[in-house]
């Protein structure tokens, strides 16, 4: 079994999301083991990004704190490194395509896969122009992760086909975020994904409340959490590690 | 492989949320843009409402005063509105209409892409929302009025530099939230395919007229046509019908900013490297870790850290030039062209003025240059009177 198949065992995956950087690196290291003993199942370890189109104002303002503090690919690699002496906890990173493609897309893959990272998910990279992503992934065996919306259609069953370790569902229209209610029709999503091929689907969008976890996760195989993590570092700043270890408790027990 | 390549550069770079989004887009461009009603519409209302074709006009004061090629200048400036930007919303709107959209969305930098959407939308009716860069709404305070007077709503956008890069992220995310009723109309030839096509093709009506209008004036082809470039739409609406012709030079003028050689600078080619934001891959200014770089130029319209895909890639192949041109450099020609011609440009085509001073002197007297005047300078006033210490509204 793959590290990152491990992360959907524990029954439903709780998946949390952190901004690499945000308040400082070795926060973020902290909060990884943290999260890790609150019972996550997948860690998403978000490289800041200057423009983050993907984002909500909550992440975009986490992004812009780690780039001002001085965070860089290469230290957020030697940070890894440090973590994956500790855990082997499955590992994503996410961040915008240009990110990967600067470093050079091969040599941030290659580096990636060394320091035992499993997957990337790449929000502004869509099915269409995943390939010169996925052939270096694929080869050092590292996921690239796909996403389906809500305004997918008939385009899942395609995406579905070629998919690798989990499905990331997004949940609502828009950017990250908390959101009162989630309107879309999740299950049928995830119906339409398992019809074509046997790969755990998480949802992601949206999500911040226990009971709306609970919701997501009847229907699909994992709930994904970032803002309302973030929003608690950005509260919380350096203090925030016990916060975040009790709000991801409070979330692995309701889907549990 | 992927739609939209101009050599390496194009692409659809953008969340999966959009994606159907862009596929019916160009699934209907494909379908209108044969269509001869389509066409017999847009063509009316582009010279019936914008007042086309646009005058080519022989600078003879310049002309003289340099003393070398011939100059004309294609006068966007006088078309609805003010600049080349209402071509390509016309084009769009009435696409967006005939897919049955009921609100255009649009960023904008110097206010012209705005204030033009602003105007289609009132003409056809429909709802409009325009962002605009926090730092641009002061710059360009007239144009902000144009549009809420036009009935745009208006949203000044804080995150990241406050200028035209983050008033397109914002549109961006504005289109992701709700896109069933609404229609992106992306001001420039960049982000993700179809869009550098869209508006190039609907921008190309600037070359096809220069072609005709100086045949018959002078009987031949210019030498070197140049425009300004920041995205690139009326830089690649006047390259587009030459690039076949390979005596005519294709010259494109960045914004230099404070130069090429400070962090205050908004030249692409000079400064950027390959890249991938916006929808599209090309020519970025951005740091060594891939960040996007927070631009600089005195000129909103051109204050932007990328270039069009298919303007990065007639760079790639030595067709076109790109050149960069300072604030001071843009302010001065603003000053020369009013002066000498009675012509006051907008600073964002004053770059290419301000290019044509340095290169006609070079050329001989039977060559001819074209200059493209994008816009007109009203909405610049206040902000060049502001750069020579002088406060309008003191």
């Amino acid at each position: 079994m793959s590290n990152m198949a491990k992360a959907f065992v524990n029954g439903k995956a709780f998946i949390p999301f952190i901004t690499c950087g945000d308040p400082s690196l070795a926060v973020t290291e902290q909060l990884v083991y943290a999260m890790e003993e609150a019972g996550a199942d997948l860690i998403e370890l978000g490289i800041p990004f200057s423009d983050p189109t993907a984002e909500g104002p909550v992440i975009q303002e986490a992004n812009v704190r780690a780039l001002s503090g001085g965070v860089t690919t290469d230290r957020i690699f030697a940070m890894v490194e440090k973590i994956r002496k500790h855990t082997q906890i499955p590992m994503a990173f996410m961040t915008y395509a240009n990110v990967v493609f600067s470093y050079g897309t091969e040599r941030f893959i290659q580096t990636a896969s060394e320091l035992g990272m499993d997957a990337l998910i790449l929000p502004d990279v869509p099915y269409e122009e995943k390939e010169e992503f996925d052939i270096p992934c694929r080869q050092h065996g590292i996921d690239l992760i796909s996403l389906i919306a809500p305004t997918s259609h008939d385009r899942i069953r395609t995406i579905a086909r070629d998919a690798a370790g989990f499905v990331y569902c997004v949940s609502s229209m828009g950017v990250t975020g908390s959101r009162r209610e989630i309107k879309t029709n999740i299950q049928e999503m995830v119906n339409l994904v398992k019809k074509e091929k046997e790969i755990p689907c998480a949802v992601g969008f949206g999500i911040s409340t226990p009971d709306q976890a609970a919701q997501m996760a009847a229907q699909s195989d994992g709930v994904i959490v970032g803002s309302a993590i973030v929003k608690l570092c950005a509260v919380h700043g350096a203090g925030a590690v016990p916060y975040v270890k009790e709000y991801v408790r409070q979330m692995k027990n309701a889907i549990r | 492989m992927s739609k939209g390549r101009y050599g390496i550069h194009g692409g659809q770079y953008i969340p999966e949320t959009l994606m159907n989004a862009v596929l019916e887009l160009e699934e209907a461009y494909e379908t209108y843009k044969n269509d001869p009603e389509f066409q017999r519409e847009l063509t009316e209302l582009l010279n019936e409402y914008a007042g086309r074709p646009s005058r080519l006009y022989y600078a003879k004061r310049m002309t003289e005063d340099l003393g070398g090629a011939k100059i004309y200048l294609k006068r966007e400036d006088l078309n609805h509105t003010g600049a080349h930007k209402i071509n390509n919303v016309l084009g769009q709107a009435l696409l967006a209409r005939r897919m049955g959209k009921t609100r255009l969305i649009a960023e904008t930098g110097a206010g012209q892409h705005g204030v033009a959407t602003a105007t289609a939308a009132a003409m056809f009716g429909m709802e409009c929302e325009v962002f605009i860069g926090k730092e641009d709404t002061e710059r360009q305070a007239l144009n902000v009025y144009r549009m809420r007077l036009l009935g745009a709503k208006v949203h000044p956008v804080s995150t990241g530099t406050g200028t035209l890069k983050d008033a397109v992220s914002e549109t961006m995310r504005e289109w992701t939230r709700r896109v069933e009723d609404t229609h992106y109309v992306l001001g420039s030839c960049m982000g993700p395919h179809p869009f550098p096509m869209i508006v190039r093709d609907f921008q190309a009506v600037i070359s096809k007229e220069i072609k005709a209008q100086l045949l018959e004036k002078e009987g031949k082809l210019p030498d070197a046509v140049l425009a300004c470039v920041g995205g690139g739409s009326n830089a690649i609406g006047t390259f587009y019908h030459f690039i076949e012709d390979a005596t005519v030079r294709l010259i494109g003028c960045e914004a230099a900013g404070r130069g090429v050689n400070t962090a205050e600078t908004a030249a692409t080619i000079a400064t950027g490297r390959l890249g991938i934001f916006h929808g599209m891959k090309s020519y970025f200014c951005q740091d060594a870790y891939g960040q996007i770089a927070p631009v600089y130029s005195i000129s909103a319209g051109l204050d932007y850290p990328g270039i069009g895909p298919e303007h990065a890639d007639l760079y790639d192949r030595g067709r076109a030039e790109y050149v960069a041109i300072t604030d001071e450099e843009a302010v001065s020609a603003f000053e020369y062209l009013s002066r000498l011609e009675g012509i006051i440009p907008a600073i964002e085509s004053a770059h290419a003025v301000a290019y044509a001073r340095k290169l006609a002197p070079q050329m001989r007297r039977d060559q001819i240059i074209v200059i493209t005047l994008s816009g007109r300078g009203d909405k610049d006033c206040a902000a060049i009177a502001r750069y020579r210490g002088e406060d309008l509204y003191e």
